[in-house]
């Protein structure tokens, strides 16, 4: 089995990234009642080693490393892809020219 | 007058013949409110608004998840102005499913994942430098014997330029285990495998053996060792990095709600 750590910290990772996801109402969204219902329903049971709990511990992790994941890349193309081409006024900028005005239009 | 050519019903770029190739356009303006989820019959269906979500083929999405559902339901919610397609992988995996725009049969599918094996990323190791083959000894031959141990074949490892030899039982072996899934979860894992550039790692994943962090870990084992050498660019390793975990998550999900068994529950309603 794969080494996850403890239950409560995958849960309350993904409950944040879900806020994150969500924005306002996140309290309401399925994906959030869905969460905390399956983890309550899951936290009492007769065997210790509960396969059950296992596999939604497994998949609440897969879960967090998915919404995180996308953040994260979502954050990175916005820094360093999203930003398109530079306009000619912002490339002369970069070496302190300014374009020349022609009041007549070019040539 | 000549007629202009029918324009789809869903805008999106239109090709020089005047249909549309099965790629969505990469960013849309959010034209929704609100996200719902509806039970249909033939499964779990998502509204936008009062309009229900369509696949690229036009076809009616639905999912045989209310878990799936509620996953992509969240997806939907949670763009703002933009829709941003690329980030939405389990819609994708979904729209994959449903459309099957490849047309292959599930035999197809599994014929597809287990060739994977013979060019196995953890199987296929260098002669040099030699730190690089010592970290892979002992990060990959573990995984190969977890392999090995748990379906009963023999894989092995090769530094040859053809790779290992996979011998026909095994591979035989995987084949019918692959057999035992869905169409859906096939999808899913044909995914997983593709991005992961292993069957070993995959099923290994799939399996609940190792995390999706380690699984990506371990698919990048060589990128990881340069980045350690010769330092990191966030720009394109982080990128990379982030895109292949936010992928093989999705896909790793994907197959594991698609083929879930829901025997948990009569034994709760019992207590």
């Amino acid at each position: 089995m794969a080494a996850l750590g403890a239950p409560l910290r995958t849960l309350r990772a993904l409950l944040r990234e879900l806020r994150h996801a969500a924005g306002r109402s996140y309290r309401d969204s399925p994906a959030y009642r869905h969460v905390l219902a399956a983890f309550r329903a899951h936290r009492v049971t007769s065997e210790k080693l509960c396969r059950a709990q296992q596999e939604l511990h497994f998949q609440a992790a897969t879960y967090l490393c998915l919404l995180r994941s996308v953040r994260e890349h979502e954050a990175l193309h916005r820094e360093y892809h999203g930003k398109g081409e530079r306009s000619p006024q912002e490339v002369a900028g970069l070496v302190g020219f300014r374009l020349p005005q022609q009041p007549g239009g070019k040539g | 007058l000549p007629r202009p050519p029918p324009v789809a019903a869903g805008s999106g770029p239109v090709g020089p013949c005047g249909r549309r190739a099965y790629a969505p356009p990469a960013e849309r303006k959010r034209f929704y409110q609100n996200v719902s989820i509806s039970q249909g019959e033939g499964g779990f269906e998502i509204n936008l608004d009062h309009r229900k979500l369509k696949t690229p083929q036009a076809k009616l999405f639905t999912v045989p998840s209310e878990a799936l559902a509620i996953a992509v339901a969240t997806e939907w919610d949670s763009q703002r102005d933009t829709i941003k397609f690329y980030t939405m992988h389990l819609t994708t995996l979904c729209n994959t499913a449903l459309d099957n725009p490849t047309q292959r049969n599930k035999t197809q599918l599994i014929r597809a994942a287990v060739k994977f094996l013979e060019t196995d990323t953890v199987c296929y190791r260098v002669d040099e430098p030699p730190a690089l083959a010592e970290l892979q000894k002992n990060e990959w031959d573990p995984v190969v014997a977890w392999a090995e141990k748990r379906y009963n074949v023999t894989i092995g490892s090769s530094t040859s330029i053809l790779g290992p030899n996979i011998p026909a039982s095994t591979k035989e072996t995987f084949v019918s285990h692959l057999a035992s899934y869905n169409m859906w979860a096939l999808q899913g894992i044909e995914f997983v495998i593709t991005q992961l550039k292993s069957l070993i790692l995959s099923l290994s994943l799939i399996d609940r053996h190792i995390t999706v962090e380690k699984a990506v870990l371990l698919s990048r084992l060589e990128e990881e060792y340069q980045i350690r050498r010769w330092g990191n660019v966030e720009w394109a390793h982080d990128y990379d990095l982030c895109e292949l975990r936010a992928r093989t998550a999705a896909g790793t999900l994907f197959v594991h709600l698609c083929s879930e068994s829901s025997t948990v529950k009569h034994k709760l309603l019992q207590d």
